[in-house]
C-alpha cells in the first residue's frame, strides 16, 4: 500500500477542475493509455494574461488524479510567465511529497502544463518526440526530458530517473543509456572515494640503521661472501653511511667500485635513496 | 466500517478452528520433538497427526509430505532440490510465463548462472499449448515446473495431462499448487505429480507454513542442511503450531470441498452483475478456480479503484502497473494479451469460503459508480474527445 499524504488522498477524493473548457485557449495532453497513465489539461485566459479557469482529465493511479488536481490550483490566476515557472517539485511539495515511485505522477503535471502553454503561444500541439532523441522506447521518453529531470530534481542512480520518468521501467533496454546520461551530466554518479593514502611516518634513527644493517645482510653480504670478502656496519651519521670492507674487499683494486655500485645502490634503493657509503678509513 | 475482504489468493483468515488447534503449542506444549524425554516427544505424535491430515488433503502418503516455512520455500526446495542431483547432467527447466514470481524469479536467477529455461507462452485465456510443451523436452530437461492454478487469473491448467506428457519423457515434474490446494480436488494417488508446493496462509492456515510433497522415490537434495528432521529433506527444528494448524486447515478444506460450489455461485453472481452493470469490461481467464475473478475495466486506472474500493472496506487487487510499483501491468496478463487498453485497469475478486452473499451485493451496489467516476476524471472515455494515442502513446 502506497504511503500517500492525507492531501494527496483528499485530492485524489475531491479532485478539482475536473472535465473540460469550450473553446480553450491552450491544450496540453501527455501519456497514453499504454504507459498507464495520462493528463490533458486545458486553460482559458482573462483579459489580463491571467489563468482563469483551468480543467483536467487524467487516466492513472491515486497520484496521478491527486498531481492534476493540485496543478490546476496552483496556476489558476497566473499569468503564463508564472505558470512556467512550476516545477514537478512544486506539484509534490503542494501535495506534502510523494513516494518516490511515483515521482513521475508530478513530471506528467508539469509537461501537461508546458504543452499547453506551447499550444497556446504556438497553436499546435507539440510533439516531444521531435525535441531530442528518444531513449525509452516502452514510454516514449526523450534525451532531453532525461536530462532535464535529473537537473532538476539533482537525480544521481537510474533507478530515481525511472521512478521520475518511468524510462528504463519498460523492458529495461535503455538502461545502459540513461546511465550513459548520468555520466555525462557528470559527477552524478557517486565517485568512489579513494583509500586515504597514509603519509609514510618519518622513521627513527635506531630503526634506519636497523634497516639499513638488514639491507645489507640481505642484499649485499651474500655477493661479497662469494668472493671471500665482508662489509661491517660502523655508524650511521646524517645521510652517511660509514661501513669497513673486510676480508678480500678490504685489499680489493676495485674496493671503490664495490661500495659505490653494491653497498650504496642497494642501501639507496632499500633505505633511501640520500644515502652516502663511505669507507671508514677515507674519512 | 466493516471489511469486505475479496483477495483471498493474497491470503486468508486463519480459520477459528485453526486458531484453535494451534493454541496449546504457544503455551504448555512447547517441547521439541527430536528430544528423548515423553515431554518433547509427545509433540511428534502431533506433528505426525497433520502429516495425515495433509497427506489426506492431497490423496498421498503421509511419509511424502516435507514440512517446509511455506510455497516460496517448497518451490525453492522443488526446483534447487532437483536440479543438485542432476548437476553435471542435466541443465534445462521447463516453466510457464505465467508462474509465480517464486518459480519465475527462481527460474531466471538460475537462468543467469549456467541453466537453460525455457518458459512457455500461454494463450489468449490462459490456457497452455500441450503440443509445445510435449515438443519443448528434449533429453537435456531437468525439471518441468507448471503451477496448478495461477494466482492472478485463478486459470487451472490439466494438470492430470500435463503431468502424464512430462512422466512419459521420464523428466522431473514438479507444480506450484499453492492457489489449487482446498479450492479444487487433487488426488495425487492418480496424478503422475513427483513435486508439489502448499502454502499454509492460503488455505486458511497461517503464515510462515507450507508444504512440499515428495512422491516416494524422488531424489532431493535439501537446501536446508543440518538436521534429520522432515526425513532428512528439511534440516530445522519444526514450526509445531504452524504445522498442527496446517493440519487442521487442511481437514477443513477437504471437508469443505464439496461446498466449493457455493463459493462459484457467489462468483459467478459477482461476475455477472459486473457484466450488467459496468459497460467496456473484460473477464480474464477462462477455465478458472471457483473463487476468482480477474476483470478489466477499459479507460480506468487498477489502484485508483482499489483506492476508492478501500474508502468503502473492500479489499481486492489490481494487476495494474501502479498497484505493483513496477510500471508495467501484471507479467500475467501480459502473457496473455490483454490489451494495454484493459490490462491497467484489472482488478481482482477472490473469494473464500467465508465470503457471503451480502458482501457481493455490496460490491455490486458501489462498482458502477466507482467505474462511472473514474471514467469521468478519464480522458480516454467514450466521449473523450481525443484519440487514445495522442500524445506521448507510442503502442
Amino acid at each position: 500500500m502506497w504511503d500517500y499524504t492525507d492531501k494527496v488522498k483528499e485530492h485524489f477524493r475531491n479532485p478539482r477542475n475536473v472535465g473540460s473548457i469550450e473553446d480553450p485557449d491552450g491544450v496540453g495532453v501527455v501519456g497514453s493509455l499504454a504507459c498507464g497513465d495520462a493528463l490533458k489539461l486545458m486553460f482559458k485566459l482573462d483579459d489580463q494574461g491571467r489563468v482563469a479557469d483551468v480543467k483536467f482529465q487524467t487516466f492513472g493511479c491515486g497520484s496521478a488524479i491527486a498531481s492534476s488536481s493540485a496543478l490546476t490550483e496552483m496556476i489558476k490566476g497566473m499569468t503564463l510567465e508564472e505558470a512556467e515557472k512550476v516545477t514537478n517539485q512544486d506539484i509534490a511539495a503542494y501535495l506534502g511529497g510523494l513516494p518516490e515511485q511515483k515521482m513521475h505522477c508530478s513530471v506528467m503535471g508539469r509537461e501537461a502544463l508546458e504543452a499547453a502553454i506551447a499550444h497556446y503561444r504556438t497553436g499546435t500541439q507539440s510533439n516531444r518526440e521531435l525535441e531530442g532523441s528518444v531513449v525509452c522506447t516502452c514510454f516514449g521518453v526523450t534525451e532531453n526530458e532525461i536530462e532535464r529531470v535529473i537537473r532538476e530534481n539533482a537525480l544521481t542512480t537510474v533507478e530515481q530517473v525511472t521512478h521520475y520518468t518511468k524510462a528504463g521501467g519498460g523492458c529495461g533496454g535503455c538502461v545502459a543509456d540513461i546511465q550513459r546520461i548520468l555520466d555525462q551530466m557528470g559527477g552524478t554518479r557517486p565517485v568512489a572515494e579513494p583509500a586515504p593514502v597514509v603519509k609514510p611516518r618519518r622513521m627513527t634513527n635506531v630503526e634506519r640503521i636497523r634497516l639499513i644493517e638488514e639491507t645489507l645482510e640481505r642484499e649485499v653480504r651474500p655477493k661479497l661472501r662469494r668472493d671471500g670478502g665482508d662489509v661491517e656496519l660502523i655508524d650511521v651519521v646524517g645521510e652517511s653511511v660509514i661501513v669497513s670492507l673486510r676480508g678480500n674487499c678490504a685489499n680489493c683494486m676495485v674496493s671503490q667500485f664495490t661500495l659505490r655500485d653494491v653497498v650504496q645502490s642497494k642501501l639507496r634503493e632499500f633505505v633511501s635513496p640520500e644515502l652516502v657509503v663511505i669507507e671508514e678509513d677515507a674519512r | 466500517m466493516r471489511t469486505v475482504y475479496l483477495d483471498n489468493n493474497a491470503t486468508t483468515m486463519v480459520a477459528p478452528e485453526v486458531i484453535e488447534a494451534m493454541h496449546p503449542f504457544w503455551g504448555d506444549l512447547y517441547g521439541n520433538a527430536s528430544s528423548m524425554h515423553s515431554f518433547g516427544g509427545q509433540i511428534a505424535t502431533h506433528i505426525a497427526r497433520a502429516r495425515e491430515q495433509v497427506a489426506a488433503l492431497l490423496g498421498a502418503d503421509p511419509a511424502e509430505i516435507v514440512f517446509t516455512s511455506g510455497g516460496s520455500e517448497s518451490d525453492n526446495l522443488a526446483i534447487k532440490g532437483t536440479l543438485e542431483v542432476l548437476a553435471g547432467v542435466k541443465r534445462h527447466i521447463i516453466t510457464t510465463r505465467v508462474e509465480h514470481p517464486a518459480v519465475l524469479g527462481l527460474v531466471r536467477h538460475l537462468s543467469e548462472r549456467g541453466f537453460l529455461v525455457t518458459e512457455l507462452p500461454v494463450e489468449s485465456d490462459g490456457s497452455l499449448d500441450l503440443d509445445l510443451l510435449e515438443r519443448s523436452i528434449t533429453p537435456e530437461t531437468a525439471i518441468v515446473s507448471i503451477m496448478w492454478a495461477n494466482n492472478e487469473t485463478g486459470v487451472v491448467f490439466p494438470i492430470h495431462r500435463i503431468a502424464e506428457i512430462v512422466k512419459a519423457r521420464g523428466v522431473v515434474f514438479h507444480t506450484d499448487a499453492v492457489q489449487a490446494a482446498g479450492k479444487v480436488p487433487i488426488n495425487l494417488a492418480g496424478v503422475p505429480v513427483d513435486l508439489l508446493s502448499i502454502s499454509g496462509h492460503k488455505l486458511h492456515a497461517p503464515k510462515g507454513v507450507g508444504v512440499l510433497y515428495v512422491r516416494k522415490g524422488t531424489k532431493l537434495m535439501p537446501q536446508v542442511i543440518g538436521g534429520h528432521h522432515e526425513g532428512n529433506r528439511r534440516a530445522g527444528t519444526e514450526n509445531v503450531p504452524g504445522i498442527v494448524g496446517l493440519g487442521r486447515a487442511a481437514e477443513l478444506a477437504l471437508r469443505e470441498l464439496p461446498n466449493e460450489y457455493r463459493i462459484a455461485q457467489l462468483r459467478d453472481r459477482l461476475e455477472a452483475g459486473i457484466r450488467e452493470s459496468c459497460p467496456d469490461v473484460r473477464v480474464n481467464g477462462a477455465e478458472r478456480l471457483p473463487n476468482t475473478l480477474n476483470v478489466s475495466f477499459e479507460f480506468v486506472e487498477g489502484e485508483a479503484i482499489l483506492l476508492m474500493l478501500d474508502d468503502l472496506g473492500i479489499a481486492a487487487s489490481s494487476g495494474s502497473a501502479c498497484a505493483s510499483g513496477s510500471l508495467q501491468p501484471s507479467h500475467v496478463l501480459r502473457a496473455m494479451g490483454v490489451p494495454f487498453t484493459f490490462a491497467h485497469g484489472s482488478i481482482r475478486f477472490s473469494l473464500s469460503r467465508y465470503t457471503v452473499e451480502d458482501e457481493i451485493d455490496f460490491v455490486l451496489r458501489h462498482m458502477p459508480g466507482i467505474i462511472k467516476r473514474l471514467r469521468e476524471i478519464s480522458p480516454f472515455a467514450k466521449d473523450g474527445a481525443f484519440e487514445r494515442t495522442l500524445g506521448a502513446g507510442r503502442d
